[in-house]
Formats: C-alpha cells, sequence, structure tokens
C-alpha cells in the first residue's frame, strides 16, 4: 500500500493561491473554512518562500490522540480521516495540530464551533464511497475514483505534489540536486519525524 | 520567405540585441545584490531558530488571521501531555482514592456514633447552608462525569456503547459540562460566604490531625468547632481548586480570552489536573459524607443531626450552640434548633 504524503517545493510555489480554490470548489466548501492555504514566509524579502499548506496527513497523528471521542481514524494510504457524526466540536484537535487544519463552522465561544472539518485529502468520509452523503459531509472522493488531490494535480508549477511519500520524495530530491537548492520539504519533520535528506 | 518577412525578422533581432544591451549590465547588478537561491527562506533555519511554543508564521491572504501560522511544532507537545501526563494522573488519582476508600472501608468499616442515636437533634446547616451545597454538588457530579468521559469515555463507553450512543452521550455531555460550570461557580461562592469564617485553621485543628481525626481508632474523638481540620481541608481544597478550574473553564469557553493557542493549551492542562486532583478529594467526602460515617449524611439532607453524633465529632460547636441558646432562653422556642427525634 502507498503511504500518501503532500509535499510542497516552496522554490516552485508562486503564491496563485489556485489549490486553495481549487480545493473550496471541488468539495463546495463552506464560507470560512479553508482547508487549505498558501502562506508566505519573509513576504516582501529577498528569498520570500510561499508554502501550500492544509492537513499533512501525519504518522501518529496528534489529533487522532487528543479526541475525546475517537473520530479520526487512518486509511489503508495512510490518510487520517475523521467522522463529523461522532465529532463534538470540542476543538481539541486545532490546539494538537501542527498545521492549523482543523477548521470550524463557527468561532468558538461556549464551544459552539460545530462539527471539524478538514483535507480529507480528497478521499471522502466514513460513509460509502461517492455517495450524495458522503460528498455533503467531506467532499468528493476523488482518491476512491482513482485520481490525486486535486490541489496538487492542478498545481500550474507542479510545486504541490501529492501520492506516495517514497515517490514525491524521489521527485523532490532530484529537482533539488538539478537546479542546486531547495527550501526544504516543509512541514515533513512535524508530520512525519523526517524530512527529505537530499 | 518573402522579404517582407526578412525584413521583420530582421528587426526583431536587432531589437532584441538592443535590449540584451542595455539590459545585462543592469540584471547583473540586480545579480550581485540579491541571489534568491541562496538566500531563500529554509525549513531547517526557521525551525532551528524556534523556541518555546514559537511558530513559523507568515503572511495570508484569506481574510483569518489565525491560519497565517504555517507550523507549530509545540501543538504535539500539549498533545502528548494531553494524552500522557494528564490522563495518567486522572486515572491514578481516581482509581488510586477509590482504592483506597474500599481498604479503608474493609479495614475500619463504618464508623458508628459510638455513644449510640441519640432522641435529640440539632440543626447543624439551615436551608440555605444546604441549598449552596446541593447546588455545587450536583454540578459538580455532572461535571466530573462528563469531564471524565472526555478523559476515558474513549476508551471505557466506546467500546461498551458503540459510536452512535457515545457520540450522542459526549455531545450532550459537552455541553451539560460548558453551562453546569457556572451552576458550579454560584455554588462555590455562596459556600464560600457562608463557610470561609469557620474554615480558619486554628489551634484546634493541630490537635485534630494529631490524633488523625479519630479516623482511624474506634472511640477516639479529638474536639472541633463547627468544622474539623478535615473539613477545613475540604473548603479550602474545593475553594481554591474551585477557583483554578472556574477560571481556566472560562478561558477554555472564551478561547481569544486565553492568550493564544499556547495559553489555552496551559489552562487546558491546569484544568485537566486539578479537575483529576478535586474529583479524588470529592470522592473521599462522598464517602465520608455517606456510606462511611453514621449520622454524617444528615447534615446535609435534613440540616438536623444526632445529639450523639455532634458532640462526638464537633464537641465545641456544640458547646458554642447550646450555650448561645441558653443566653437567648424563651426566644428559642420560635426557632428550634433542639428538638426530640420523631
Amino acid at each position: 500500500m502507498p503511504r500518501m504524503k503532500f509535499l510542497c517545493d516552496a522554490d516552485r510555489c508562486i503564491e496563485c493561491n489556485a489549490c486553495v480554490t481549487a480545493c473550496k470548489n471541488e468539495h463546495e466548501v463552506p464560507w470560512g473554512i479553508n482547508r487549505r492555504r498558501v502562506v508566505t514566509i519573509n513576504d516582501g524579502l529577498p528569498g520570500e518562500r510561499s508554502v501550500s499548506m492544509a492537513c499533512m496527513h501525519c504518522t501518529d497523528a496528534p489529533c487522532a490522540a487528543v479526541c475525546p471521542v475517537d473520530c479520526f481514524y487512518t486509511t489503508d494510504d495512510a490518510v487520517v480521516l475523521h467522522s463529523k457524526d461522532t465529532c463534538i466540536g470540542c476543538g481539541y484537535c486545532f490546539y494538537a495540530c501542527p498545521f492549523g487544519a482543523p477548521q470550524y463552522p463557527r468561532v468558538g465561544n461556549f464551544g459552539t464551533r460545530g462539527k471539524m472539518d478538514k483535507c480529507t485529502y480528497c478521499a471522502g468520509g466514513p460513509e460509502a464511497d461517492m455517495t450524495e452523503a458522503e460528498y455533503v459531509k467531506y467532499g468528493a472522493n476523488r482518491l476512491a475514483e482513482g485520481k490525486l488531490p486535486l490541489c496538487a494535480e492542478m498545481c500550474s508549477t507542479k510545486a504541490l505534489l501529492a501520492g506516495d511519500g517514497d515517490i514525491i520524495a524521489d521527485i523532490y530530491r532530484e529537482r533539488v540536486v538539478t537546479r542546486g537548492y531547495g527550501s526544504g520539504a516543509w512541514g515533513w519533520r512535524s508530520a512525519y519525524g523526517e524530512t527529505v535528506s537530499v | 520567405m518573402t522579404i517582407h518577412t526578412k525584413m521583420a525578422r530582421l528587426v526583431a533581432v536587432l531589437a532584441l540585441g538592443l535590449f540584451a544591451l542595455f539590459a545585462q549590465p543592469q540584471a547583473a547588478q540586480a545579480q550581485d545584490i540579491v541571489n534568491p537561491t541562496a538566500q531563500s527562506v529554509t525549513e531547517d533555519a526557521l525551525l532551528g531558530a524556534l523556541s518555546g511554543d514559537a511558530q513559523v508564521q507568515g503572511r495570508v491572504t484569506i481574510p483569518d488571521d489565525l491560519s497565517s501560522g504555517l507550523i507549530k511544532p509545540g501543538n504535539r507537545n500539549w498533545a502528548d501531555t494531553h494524552g500522557g501526563p494528564v490522563r495518567t494522573t486522572t486515572l491514578i488519582a481516581v482509581v488510586g482514592m477509590l482504592a483506597v476508600l474500599v481498604a479503608f472501608y474493609l479495614i475500619r468499616g463504618k464508623i458508628r456514633i459510638d455513644s449510640g442515636p441519640s432522641s435529640e437533634r440539632i440543626l447543624r446547616f439551615t436551608s440555605m447552608e444546604r441549598f449552596a451545597h446541593w447546588l455545587m454538588a450536583v454540578s459538580f457530579i455532572v461535571l466530573a462525569i462528563t469531564g471524565l468521559n472526555l478523559v476515558f469515555g474513549r476508551a471505557v463507553i466506546l467500546p461498551l456503547f458503540g459510536e452512535g450512543v457515545f457520540g450522542t452521550l459526549s455531545a450532550w455531555g459537552k455541553v451539560a459540562h460548558n453551562y453546569m460550570g457556572f451552576a458550579f461557580m454560584l455554588g462555590l461562592l455562596l459556600s464560600f460566604l457562608y463557610w470561609v469564617v469557620h474554615n480558619i485553621p486554628d489551634k484546634v485543628d493541630l490537635k485534630w490531625l494529631s490524633q488523625g481525626g479519630g479516623l482511624f481508632v474506634k472511640g477516639v474523638h479529638p474536639p472541633a468547632k463547627k468544622f474539623n481540620a478535615g473539613q477545613k481541608g475540604i473548603f479550602w481544597s474545593v475553594t481554591i481548586g474551585g477557583a483554578a478550574l472556574s477560571f481556566t473553564g472560562v478561558m477554555l469557553l472564551f478561547p481569544e480570552m486565553a492568550g493564544g493557542e499556547a495559553g489555552w493549551q496551559l489552562y487546558q492542562v491546569i484544568h485537566g489536573i486539578v479537575a483529576a486532583v478535586l474529583t479524588a478529594i470529592v470522592i473521599a467526602h462522598i464517602y465520608i459524607g455517606s456510606v462511611g460515617m453514621e449520622g454524617a449524611y444528615d447534615a446535609m439532607g435534613s440540616g438536623e443531626v444526632d445529639l450523639n453524633w455532634a458532640k462526638e465529632h464537633h464537641s465545641l460547636w456544640v458547646d458554642e450552640v447550646q450555650s448561645k441558646q441558653s443566653q437567648d432562653g424563651g426566644e428559642a422556642g420560635s426557632r428550634p434548633t433542639t428538638q426530640p427525634a420523631e
């Protein structure tokens, strides 16, 4: 089985935000929720870099560890998904996540955040694959159709890579060797406890 | 190829050459100053420069400042603390206390009234005092159970009742926990106002403590006022612990006030550990106020306790009440604090 990961090659990312838009459109993500975002580091300074970030589908996911109702599960592809039926909107996963991935429909006073929403790696949720019920709660299930996440698939500079961790790490490594520089596999240390060494 | 296209090409080549002539020195100059390759920010450098609960911060174009944090490695530490030490502390505190109490019951048994029940009863707590106590007690029990569910529910309730039941229970439990907190705070405040004057530590407490409160030996009854040293311990544990739980609880309810994610996480850990310790203390309190001691429950039940029980456990307080009564003389009749048992 592949071990699905994201890798954003910040030296290619042009901060076009198309991944953000594609994600919102593909899954009809409501206002106020961003499953993916582009963060620009050292904005306006020499060496500025932009990184597209979403749920990294961690190894030993901390969100799953703190969830009081155990609503998270990891698929065979190592994608971290959750059940909105079980979620109580306590917000613990938000405070456990190193990437700010968990999103809530409302501001959290009095614990009225609503059910958590996050990147599903375009893999839906616990409902039967590609059903209306699954789409309404979690969005499209591209993985079940044999496709990779849309954000990475439509990235114009191929900065955002999705797929088996070993394969995308090889692609990134090859790029770094060829062009002679690389700002790193952003988030990998926190998510997978390792980075892509070149 | 016509002469026309040939001319066009020539013009294009000339224009390019001309452009290159002027542009080249400028480009070379710019490269001297900025080398985007060498100067690019790297993840390793940013992570290495982080200290404590800091995060790799950037700028986002979406209208949500919270999402501008890119990587917050410290969040994993909180997750580890919550899933590790907090959970372990809770388990040890609650299960340990239950084990101690079972052992105590098996060895010491129920603490009886040594001189036997009397025919007289004496008013120990007024209805308002009992209201304050039960307001706090009922809300605390709901808070403790729903709180423990957040820590152990997924290990205990989930396997027993399944996802649907557990999810619904926990959702309602969260609502109850969030709102009952305010009932607890009111009960805590009232109890504090009613009883703080009776809970100032004094010399009598030292004697009471040196004799182990008479808890461990039959027939030993150190003197005590309205509250003995053990009860004072409960009072101050509940007051201080309850205040800590109230404050941190409000912070958790209103995350914007908690001072960022690190603040919220700190309050959550304090809330969890204080709650575990206080729950253990309150379990002991419930034990000694119910099955653990004959006649103790009446104090908070009807409010009137057996006179012999009062003499054994709160001798100085009984003297105080009785001398006050004899001073009041006939007036006491309208406010009967002592009356025959039915």
